[in-house]
């Protein structure tokens, strides 16, 4: 008997990772995120969240099927995207500002350069600083968490009440009239800020998810907190060397930014090297604007700037094969 | 016992499939005819020596050649030579075969007799004679590799035990089945080399076979068992050197030029056979296993058997295979026919239903650098393959392209499935012919 034979050339088996298991992952690793958001912000914060997701799932949708490409939305990155739009913004956003981040984000930033693999700034970053742009005083209106009973018991509205970042009243050198939180409130997330952003507790335990299923490697986020701490350290005080790393450290983006935001794997390097520089510069870039720029919080503008660079990054970090005689970089 | 030196980066953590580490091995017999192809090394093709019905014996030569990268061949059965042609060869291109009709009978050559009394450089001669090469896979002359050139100073023999492909277990087989067969074998290449030290080589998941040289070995003081990681491509020849003696192959260079030699298990054991017996390379022990296969087991079979009676004799198939594959499922050759004769490197016949079969569809890269990760000869396979796809294949040598040593690590992590092994194969042939095109 004649069986019709498969050729094909080796390797005849693959492993059962697949981009859709590994954006699965990604989603996974926010629920605690998600969570703390929700926990502290209110039923808000998850209607922001899936504001965001359906905005950006829904663009993906329409942008495939207008550019006659095949749907991707099945392989959850725009899902994965909206997640991250959503931590990226204040629970008070009006919903209609956020639902147009998430189609700037999928249409723009992503599916018209080419879709996924191929943006090359993160999409939910460069549609947060869109909408900085756009709508400053909507993306700047801080709420303060769970004391904020109004916006827990109207949903709908968008009554926050005025509040300042850690990392903002820190800026003000002790001026504000806030007492500053204390470590604790940082690590659990008991701050005003934006609503994945918050609770450095949440966000570790889904980076750790994300090191032990491999999705992530150490170095840019590793690279990118030593940087932060080390530079804080060293020039955040009147003199130097009397800055407050850790304060820094928990405060505002750096643990979403380094951990799910930096890694993003389109818009970052991969070479080893690469990725090292990756996370030292996000880490200077960030420290500078904190300490010097006219804004309180740098993450994002540093890894958006970074993002541009990643390209050149690779080309120029070409490891030494094994055996190889020379980098070829 | 030893623990390796080092530990070669990147590679990727298989599932073994070993099923078949249990199951001693099983003498085939003899089948109804053979085609023994003039082709089963890395070399120059034999010429055949015989016609259509010519009687042959069992071990007679019945192609050779006179250059000096080649290796004869000898029939594996007695009987008549019905038919010399091109025929599909198992790399997937013709090959001119004798093929023999056998009678059953067995019938040994007359001129077969130990090599006894012979200086150095005559037993290197019998050996190449006797169609020895290299069983790990690639089939390189191993009588070549015996006699390096005066400028070569080798001081290391490795024997590769790794067997790091899963599924395969012939090597394993052996060395529970025949340890003093392949420690005779070591000692004879340390012998006719002058090398002064061996190690073999052996993956820390087969703990049998470490425990069982280290027993034997225990008073040899010039051979040694190293326990490598379990983890692919340990048994590639520059990850093996690499991790028992700390030396790095430079690219392009051989490992004579770290003073290392290494040999496969199933080699070592064949010379200290051939060196009792004269008995020329005609059988080889072939681990048939795979989703598709009724009875998985190791299995020695004659050369120039056709792979269908290989799987016949394992009690068929329990399902309609759709791939078949020559050696394992990383590196192996999809076979396109079942004509095809098992040759002097198969180590290994896999056979797979539809479902294992098909083709996983590409999709975009997503840049997660898993490839990168994943290549022991630490290339960026992302980028060879986004210069391939591109038709840019000068630009791959920036990239080291043929410093790529085929492993496949790249294509198995890939989430999007991508087939980068598969253009890098593809960039280095494009590369050779606009090479031969310039001269
Ligand atoms: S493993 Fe595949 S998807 Fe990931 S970087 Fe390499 S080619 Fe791209
Ligand atoms: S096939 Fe080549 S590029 Fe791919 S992992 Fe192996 S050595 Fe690296």
């Amino acid at each position: 008997m004649e069986y019709n034979l498969i050729a094909g050339s080796s390797p005849h088996i693959r492993s059962s990772e697949s981009t859709p298991g590994i954006m699965r992952d990604v989603i996974i690793a926010l629920l605690p995120a998600a969570a703390a958001a929700i926990y502290f912000f209110g039923i808000r914060a998850l209607l922001v969240i899936l504001v965001t997701v359906l905005s950006c799932v829904a663009s993906e949708y329409a942008a495939t099927r207008i550019m006659k490409k095949s749907t991707t939305v099945g392989d959850y990155t725009a899902a994965v995207t909206g997640l991250l739009l959503a931590f990226n913004l204040p629970p008070s956003i009006p919903f209609w500002i956020a639902a147009i981040g998430g189609v700037f984000a999928v249409v723009v930033v992503k599916q018209l350069f080419g879709g996924l693999g191929h943006n090359f700034v993160n999409p939910a970053l460069a549609a947060r600083a869109f909408l900085m742009a756009s709508w400053p005083v909507a993306m700047t209106t801080w709420t303060q968490p769970r004391v904020d009973a109004v916006s827990m018991a109207t949903p709908l509205g968008v009554d926050a009440v005025s509040s300042a970042t850690p990392l903002a009243m820190l800026k003000s050198g002790g001026l504000s009239s806030l007492p500053l939180p204390d470590l604790s409130s940082l690590f659990f997330g008991n701050v005003a800020g934006c609503l994945g952003e918050t609770s450095a507790l949440a966000l570790l335990l889904g980076a750790a998810y994300l090191i032990a299923r491999r999705v992530i490697t150490l170095e840019i986020p590793v690279a990118f907190i030593a940087t932060v701490a080390l530079m804080t350290w060293i020039f955040g005080g009147h003199s130097l060397f009397t800055g407050y790393p850790l304060y820094h450290i928990l405060a505002g983006g750096l643990m979403l930014g380094a951990f799910f935001m930096a890694t993003d794997y389109t818009t970052s390097p991969v070479t080893f090297k690469g990725k090292i520089i990756m996370g030292i510069g996000c880490g200077l870039i960030t420290s500078i604007i904190r300490l010097y720029g006219g804004y309180p919080e740098g993450v994002s503008y540093s890894i958006l700037l970074m993002n541009l660079a990643a390209p050149l990054i690779d080309r120029y970090t070409i490891p030494r094969s094994f055996g190889g005689e020379k980098s070829n970089a | 016992m030893l623990k390796a030196l080092k530990a070669f980066k990147g590679g990727v953590s298989l599932p073994h499939h070993k099923h078949t580490e249990h199951c001693k091995t099983v003498e085939m017999g003899i089948p109804k005819k053979v085609a023994i192809p003039m082709l089963q090394h890395i070399g120059a093709p034999c010429s055949p020596l015989v016609k259509k019905g010519d009687r042959v014996k069992a071990g007679q030569k019945i192609g050779d050649s006179d250059a000096f990268v080649s290796s004869p061949v000898h029939s594996s059965v007695s009987g008549t030579v019905t038919d010399v042609r091109p025929m599909l060869y198992p790399g997937g291109f013709e090959v001119v075969c004798v093929e023999i009709e056998s009678d059953g009978l067995q019938e040994i050559f007359e001129g077969i007799a130990p090599p006894v009394g012979l200086e150095k450089k005559e037993l290197i001669r019998a050996i190449r004679d006797s169609g020895l090469v290299g069983l790990g896979g690639a089939g390189f002359p191993t009588s070549i590799k015996l006699s390096p050139p005066p400028d070569k100073n080798l001081d290391i023999l490795v024997v590769n035990g790794a067997e790091c492909e899963p599924f395969i277990t012939s090597d394993f087989r052996e060395m529970l089945e025949n340890p003093g067969g392949i420690i005779e074998g070591i000692r004879a290449i340390m012998d006719l080399t002058g090398v002064k030290k061996a190690f073999i080589g052996i993956e820390s998941n087969k703990h049998e076979a470490i425990g069982l040289f280290s027993r034997r070995l225990k008073d040899v003081p010039d051979i040694d068992v190293v326990s490598l990681r379990t983890r692919y491509p340990q048994g590639g020849e520059k990850q093996l050197i690499y991790a028992v003696t700390g030396r790095r192959v430079p690219a392009g260079k051989l490992p004579s030029d770290v003073g290392v030699l290494v040999q496969n298990i199933n080699t070592a054991s064949f010379i200290a056979s051939f060196l009792k017996t004269g008995m020329p390379l005609i059988k080889k022990k072939v681990t048939v296993d795979g989703s598709a296969v009724r009875n998985s087991m190791n299995v020695e079979v004659l050369i120039g058997t056709p792979l269908r009676d290989v799987f016949e004799f394992c009690g068929g198939f329990k399902e309609e295979p759709g791939k078949i594959i020559m050696g394992g499922p990383m590196m192996g050759v999809a076979q396109f026919s079942l004509d095809n004769s098992v040759v002097k490197h198969t180590n290994a016949l896999l056979a797979f239903g539809r479902k294992d079969a098909e083709l996983q569809k590409e999709s975009v890269c997503i840049r997660c650098g898993k490839c990168v990760n994943a290549c022991p000869m630490e290339l960026l396979p992302i980028y060879i393959n986004a210069c391939v796809n591109k038709g840019r294949f000068e630009e791959t040598l920036k990239y080291d392209i043929n410093n790529c040593i085929e492993c496949g690590s790249c294509s198995y992590v890939c989430p999007a499935k991508r087939h980068l092994v598969q253009s890098i194969r593809y960039g280095k042939a494009e590369l050779r012919k606009m090479a031969s095109a310039k001269k």
